[in-house]
Parts: structure tokens; sequence; C-alpha cells
């Protein structure tokens, strides 16, 4: 729901996308973030997919706007929608209420069954009004899982990421940009059933954001774009990254994993009056102080390791030509860790803090798929059971991310499973050739089975 | 109640000459540091692109970009940080609450602003005083002798036209001269925020395109915005135009009439084939419709839409519109029948009632809202001083 934008392959300008996006360059993209942990017959097919499902997302209506101010340099490989995520949201669920299908709230799928690779049926839990919980059990000749991640789940994200160095559980730290209810069980059901399990359970969609967001759905607003404008300091007052290494569209993915592996997963952005108005606000105002020492008093940091960290790094910058737009100059000598551009002295009041936490939007581990989008047991594919986004998007993105590319593997991997589901119980269908239509085969056979009150 | 240490804050605040924002305008500030984090929602309508070129937001800022805000509701269907989210977000719902505080600031006289909050007690008191005039004046008449049941009367046996222009003459010459210091005062303190610089021909030309086209109420994709749910209508949109083209089309064919009147000596009643009467009932008949849709809209609303205070105000300003369009209709229709006094006393008790409010009222929307437009139209042509990137 907070996604805003796809990457869309195009060899021409089209409508809200700028000059060419040819599909071998998004390729490369994708091959050079994910360092080669990526399936190219399934990455070329979702880029192929991005070039032609614009007009079928518009069909079910969705529209779309030029590329946000602040990220014109997407608009030659994003399409942002209008709205964002939600907006889309309510265009496919009008769309979806329009063809006659069915979409329950407030119901979790808990189990499922699998025979030999094959989808029998999935239990859900109905959460009704009163507070009740009503267990449901859908009987279907197949099935589609879009179920998300377990980037919600704390307890999981504790157990991938253990104890660190100093004793802590780093996930304890960590903030979900998204709803609560990635919760993971479906990769857990179908582990437990055999299913082939892809990815490192540590490697997500993990970027820095304001240590003051809310545990879930702080959404694109929490993040915080001035670390190229200045340094960035740990709980112990030390710099620990280059902060000016490439362009903070290329590097804003790598920060939430760095800050991360820093004690206490915390870590401080610090910029001086220069950097005001260079950078997208904030939602929660900057810590604002006259001078270092107090904002290091203010932020509670070590006034003299701070002021050490913030000296050391202001006498290392050789200041050529700043420009923000370029790989520039501006560079620091004789300072570890260094900054490689957009290296200015951090001297100019008022001076600025932000606190900044690791916030998670999705996790790679998932279930195996192949070009078809069928779920893997035994390396074999399921007939009938297939997968769609976040739960499978590690076949494709095994680690690093590159802007919009989550809702292409989405949207691309969605259609293709919709298809195949929807084939597999037209072609399985002894009914296909007495005449009767192909709403009545792919409806699903409920029975309420076993109704019990759970305990919450 | 507020705490004590909040209003010595103010206190202080105001010693010092800073501007304290009203709890709502305060509410719009937070609400647009969120939104300015965020701006997934830049091409619904104006009041986002204005967004993207401040960092912060200071009561010119708000009362601005308050009454640039079409209250369409787009962005609150799309919007991630909208109820049941912690940051409970709803930019209609809290432009309109500041908006109509901006009415009241810019009133003329001030004295008068307080009926902006009581607006259902001002228009129903306007319309009962009205209609009781015409009523009792059509009665002394009735008793006079021009009214001896014999013959059939026309509109001005029953009050002569010297006597209706001295009547509404001044009221409408008053509405002008308050709103149009209503105008001036959130011009001046709206102009130096945005751009400072006067509006040139291209930027009035296109202002002027966006309020005759309502421009702002086409949800960006030219689909229209939303009215009970997330899905898009352009009715709003032409039921506004109805209202609005029809409205002007009865004031041309009053003034037509007066050109009639004075400059060429051809007095009413008009032929049907007449400008004023082809002007009054085209226009009649387009805004009796115009205004009951938009009533039915209103009704329908989204609950989470605009400020459910506000509603006798809409509805009111919306009732005195169908209330002066259908009588002035049954008029035309029945004028020959014994009805006509009776009718003509309310049509013209309708209209008082609707001039008088006129400047404390839901009419001052179009006011502000095309003076907003207009500025929005200078600021997009200055350049920005902000060079923002982000991923």
């Amino acid at each position: 729901m907070h996604t805003r934008n796809l990457r869309c392959m195009h060899d021409e300008p089209q409508d809200v996308l700028v000059e060419s996006y040819p599909e071998e360059e998004f390729w490369q993209d994708l091959l050079k973030v994910t360092g080669g942990q990526t399936n190219e017959e399934m990455a070329r097919i979702a880029i192929r997919d991005s070039s032609t499902c614009r007009p079928w997302m518009e069909k079910h209506g969705v529209r779309f706007q030029p590329s946000l101010s602040g990220a014109l340099h997407t608009a030659r490989t994003n399409a942002f929608f209008m709205g964002g995520g939600k907006a889309l949201i309510n265009a496919y669920f009008r769309s979806a209420k329009n063809l006659g299908i069915q979409v329950d709230y407030n119901a979790t799928a808990i189990d499922i069954d699998v025979k030999d690779g094959v989808f029998k049926s999935a239990t859900v839990s109905h959460l009704q009004s009163d507070g009740s919980k009503t267990l449901e059990t859908i009987f279907a000749k197949s099935c589609v899982l879009a179920c998300g991640g377990f980037e919600s789940n704390i307890d999981k994200l504790r157990q991938a990421w253990g104890q660190n160095q100093w004793g802590e559980w780093p996930a304890d730290n960590f903030l979900i940009r998204g709803s609560r209810f990635n919760q993971g069980t479906m990769i857990d059901r179908l582990k437990d059933q055999g299913a082939d399990i892809i990815g490192d359970p540590t490697q997500a969609h993990m970027v820095a954001i304001d240590a003051r967001a809310p545990l879930y759905d702080g959404g694109i607003c929490t993040r915080i774009d001035c670390v190229s404008l200045g340094v960035v300091v740990n709980k112990f007052a030390k710099r620990f990254y280059d902060e000016g290494e490439d362009f903070w569209p290329k590097r804003y993915a790598i920060w939430g994993r760095l800050v991360a592996l820093q004690p206490g997963q915390i870590a401080y952005s610090i910029t001086d009056s220069k950097a005001v108005g260079r950078f997208m606000p904030p939602v929660f105002v900057g810590t604002k102080a006259n001078t270092l020492e107090e904002l290091a008093d203010l932020i509670g940091l070590d006034q003299s390791t701070f002021m050490q960290t913030m000296n050391e790094y202001n006498q290392a910058c050789r200041v050529g030509t700043f420009n923000h737009t370029v790989l520039d100059d501006c560079h620091t000598e004789g300072v570890s860790p260094v900054k490689s551009h957009w290296a200015i002295p951090i001297t100019q009041a008022p001076f600025y803090a932000y606190p900044v936490k690791p916030g998670i939007t999705f996790t790679y581990l998932g279930l195996k798929t192949d070009q078809t989008a069928a779920v893997y047991f035994s390396d074999q594919p399921s007939p009938n059971l297939f997968a769609a986004g976040e739960i499978m998007a590690g076949n494709v993105l095994g680690k690093g991310y590159t802007a919009g590319v989550g809702m292409t593997i989405g949207t691309a991997y969605g259609r293709i499973a919709g298809h195949q589901a929807a084939q597999f119980v037209l072609s399985a269908s002894p009914s296909n050739t007495n005449g009767s239509g192909p709403e009545s085969e792919l409806s699903m056979n409920r029975s309420i089975e076993n109704t019990v009150s759970e305990e919450s | 109640m507020k705490a004590l240490n909040e209003l010595v804050q103010e206190a202080k605040a105001t010693a010092l000459g800073e501007v304290v924002l009203s709890p709502n305008e305060a509410e719009v500030a937070r609400q647009l540091q969120i939104c300015n984090a965020c701006r997934y929602c830049e091409s619904f309508c104006a009041v986002f692109p204005a967004m993207t070129r401040r960092l912060s937001f200071e009561q010119n800022d708000i009362h601005y970009m308050a009454n640039l805000c079409h209250s369409c509701g787009a962005c609150l269907h799309a919007c991630q940080y909208a109820d049941p989210h912690d940051f409970q977000v709803n930019i209609p719902q809290s432009m309109a609450k500041v908006r109509l505080e901006t009415y009241q600031t810019y009133a003329w006289p001030k004295s008068m602003g307080k009926w902006y909050q009581h607006n259902g007690l001002w228009i129903a008191i306007c319309l009962t005083l009205s209609l009781a005039f015409f009523v009792a004046l059509i009665m002394m008449k009735q008793n006079s002798s021009v009214f001896d049941g014999t013959k059939v009367l026309g509109f001005y046996d029953i009050l002569g036209h010297n006597a209706m222009v001295n009547l509404f003459a001044p009221i409408f010459i008053f509405d002008v001269i308050a709103l149009g210091i209503g105008l001036f005062t959130f011009l001046s303190k709206i102009a130096p925020v945005t751009g400072g610089v006067g509006a040139s021909t291209p930027a009035t030309l296109e202002a002027t395109q966006n309020m005759l086209t309502l421009k702002y109420l086409d949800g960006g994709h030219g689909e229209g915005c939303n009215n009970e749910d997330d899905a898009f209508t352009l009715a709003k949109r032409r039921a506004h135009h109805l209202t609005f083209y029809g409205f002007m089309l009865c004031f041309a064919s009053t003034s037509v009439a007066t050109i009639y009147h004075y400059g060429f000596g051809l007095f009413a009643p008009y032929d049907l084939s007449s400008l004023p009467k082809l002007l009054g009932v085209v226009g009649g008949v387009s805004l009796l419709i115009g205004s009951i849709a938009l009533a039915k809209l209103n009704l329908s609303r989204h609950k989470d839409h605009g400020d459910a205070k506000q509603k006798p105000m809409d509805l009111g300003f919306i009732a005195l519109l169908i209330l002066t369009s259908s009588t002035g209709l049954l008029l035309w229709l029945a004028g020959k029948t014994a009805a006509m006094p009776l009718l003509l006393a309310l049509h013209l008790g309708s209209i008082m009632a609707l001039f008088l409010t006129l400047p404390y009222g839901k009419f001052a929307h179009g006011i502000y809202r095309g003076a907003a437009l207009v500025r929005f139209a200078v600021e997009k042509r200055q350049p920005s001083r902000l060079i923002l990137k982000e991923d």
C-alpha cells in the first residue's frame, strides 16, 4: 500500500516516461544491485512484462502521473501511480468488485493443505465484529499466494538476525515500513509441507528511516534524505561509512543494513544550515542547535568524541566545486572512512541531527518459483499452487534493491500467477466441454467446516 | 481547555509580535509536513504543487493553500496516512476548517464575520425578514386601489420598477464593497508569500480558465473527484457548472433588462422570445437543476469529507439558490394567475435573502478560491528557491 511506482522497460518515450529504458539496461541494473543473486530467466520475464503491464493497469483503473518533484531522475525509469499505492489498491478493488470477485476483510490465512505438491485447501480465520474468530476451510482447484514476506513478524526477524557481537538482538530495533500483517505464516506452513525455500532470511529492502517513526506503517514519509549532505555517526559518535559514495538514490537502500550493523542499531545524520532546502523535507523536525557541542548534548552523544569526529571530518574536507547533482570533487583526505563526494565542512549554524533506525520494507526469503510462478516442492513445480509478490520476489531479488523493482516483480508475476491458476482450472475441468461458463468453474467451494471461537 | 503553559507561550509569542496559529491552522501545518515528505498526491490538484515549493507552513501560506483546496476528496481516499493510521491525515477536512476561519478573518465589516460561525441562523433570519417584508408589502397593495380584482396585474403594479431598484441596488452595492474589501485584504496577505509580483496576463488567463472549467474538480486525470466513496465522479463538477452558469445567465438576464429599461425604454414584462426572458428561463432551469444536484451530492458525501459543521452554511446557500430559481420559474409560469402576487413576494424575498447573505456565506468561497487560483498561477511561474533531491 505504501508503494508509489514501478520500474518500466520502454524503448521510446511513453506517456509519463521519458527517453528509453531498454531491456538490457534494466537487466544490467538488476544484475548490479543483486550482485548476481538473481534468476535471469525470471528477471527478464518481469522486465519484458513491465513494458506492457501499464495499459492493463490503466484498464483496471490505475492512473499514472509524471515523476514527483524531487524524484525527477526517475522520470526515465519509473512510472508513478497517481495517489500512490492506496489509490492503486482502491482501483483494483473496485475493478475486482465489478468482475464479481468476492474479497473478505479481516480474514487471515492461517494454514494450507498440500498433498504431493497439489494444493487442496486453505484455512482462513475470520475476525468477527465482536472480536471472536471463525475458522473456514476453503477448497479450490487452484490457489495464488500473494501474502507478502515476513517483515512484520518481529519474532521471526529476531531469529533470523540473532544476536550481534555486543549481545544485542538487532531486530528489536527494526521498524516496519509497511503493514503489521506480513507475518510469513504461509511461508512457514509451506516449508513444513516440503516447499522449496530460497533466500537469506536477513536480506531485505532496508532503508535508514527516522527513528521516531511508528513501529508499523511509517511508509515513505519517514525516510531521511540528507545523508549525502552531511555525515552519519553511530551512538559512540563515530562515523562508519562513506556518506558520499554515490548518488543517494543509488545508496539509500544500503543504509538500513549499515545502521542495523551498528551498536544499538541507531545512527544520527548530522548536517548544517547549508543543507536546508537541498533535500526532501523530513516528516519529523530535526534536533537543532547553534553549536555542535550543544547538538551532541541534545542527542545524547559523548561530546568530546563527537567533536573529535566532526573536527577530523571538517579538517579532512578537500572542497572543490560543490554540486549535489553530479559526483563532485569535494572529498576527504586522511580520515577514515572517507567521504568520496559532497564533502564540505559542517560549520554553518544552526546544526541539525536526525536519528535513524533500520526500516524494513520487505524481506527476500520466500518460496522458490519458476517463470510460471508455480511453487516448487522437492524441485518439482506444483500444478495448481502459484505465488506472486514479496513471497516470491527473492527469486529475482536475492539482495539489494533498485527503486520500483518490487512493484515490477509483483505486477508481472501477479498477472502470470493469476493467468496460470485460471488456466489450470479451465483445462483440468471436465465441464469445459459441456458448455458451462468459466465463471462457475472458477468459483471455489467454501465451507465453514469447524466453527470455533479462538482465544486471541 | 488549554493548558496554562500553552496560554503563557501564546501570550509571550503575541508580545513578541509572532503569529500564533489557531488550532485548525496548526493542524493543517502538521498534516502538510507529513504530505510534504510523501507527495504521492502531487497530480491531483494545485495544493500539492504549491506545498512542494515550501519547507514550512506559516499562517499566510496556510490561508492561501486552504482556499486553493477544492475539497474534492481525491487525496483523502488515496492517503496512506488517513484514518485508521496514527497520523490521522485528512487534508480536505482540515483545509475546510481553516477556510471557514479565513472567511471570518477577512470579512468586512469584521464584526459581521461571526455570522460564518452561525450561518444557518443568519440565513434563516435574513430569509424570514425578507419574505415578511415582501408579503407585508403585497398585503398593503392588495388593500389599495390597484387590486380591484378586475384587471390582470403586472409585477410593476405590485412593486414599481424604481422601488425595486431602490431596494436591491444598495444591497448589491454593499455586497460588492464588502466582498471587495475581503478580497483585497486576503490578497494583500497571500501575495507576498506567493511570489510577490502581480499577475501577468498568461497567469490571469490560466487562473480564469481553471475557475471557469473547475479544473481542480477533474481529479487530475479528467475522471472527476470523489463524493460518496473512492470512485471518481464528474457529478459535482457538472452540478456546479449548471449552478454557476445558471446563476450567471439569470444575472445577465437582469442586466440586459436594466439596459432595455433605461437605454431603450423597453419595459417588462418581456416576451418569451426576448433576450432577458430567454436568458432568465434557461438560467433559472439550469440553476434549479444544478443546485438540487449539489444539495443531493452534499447530503450523500462521504462522512470524512469536509467539515460537518459547515453543512448548514453549504445547504443554506444551496437552499436559497433553489428557492430563488424555483420561485422565478413559477412566477413566469403562473404570472397571469391570482397566485402571482404571492409568488412575487416569495421570489423577491428569496432574492433579497440571497443577496443579504452573499458576503457572509458560502458564496465567499468563489471569491477567495478565485484569488488563490490567481496567486497559484503567479507563484508557479516564479523559480523555486528549493533544490530538493531524493530517491
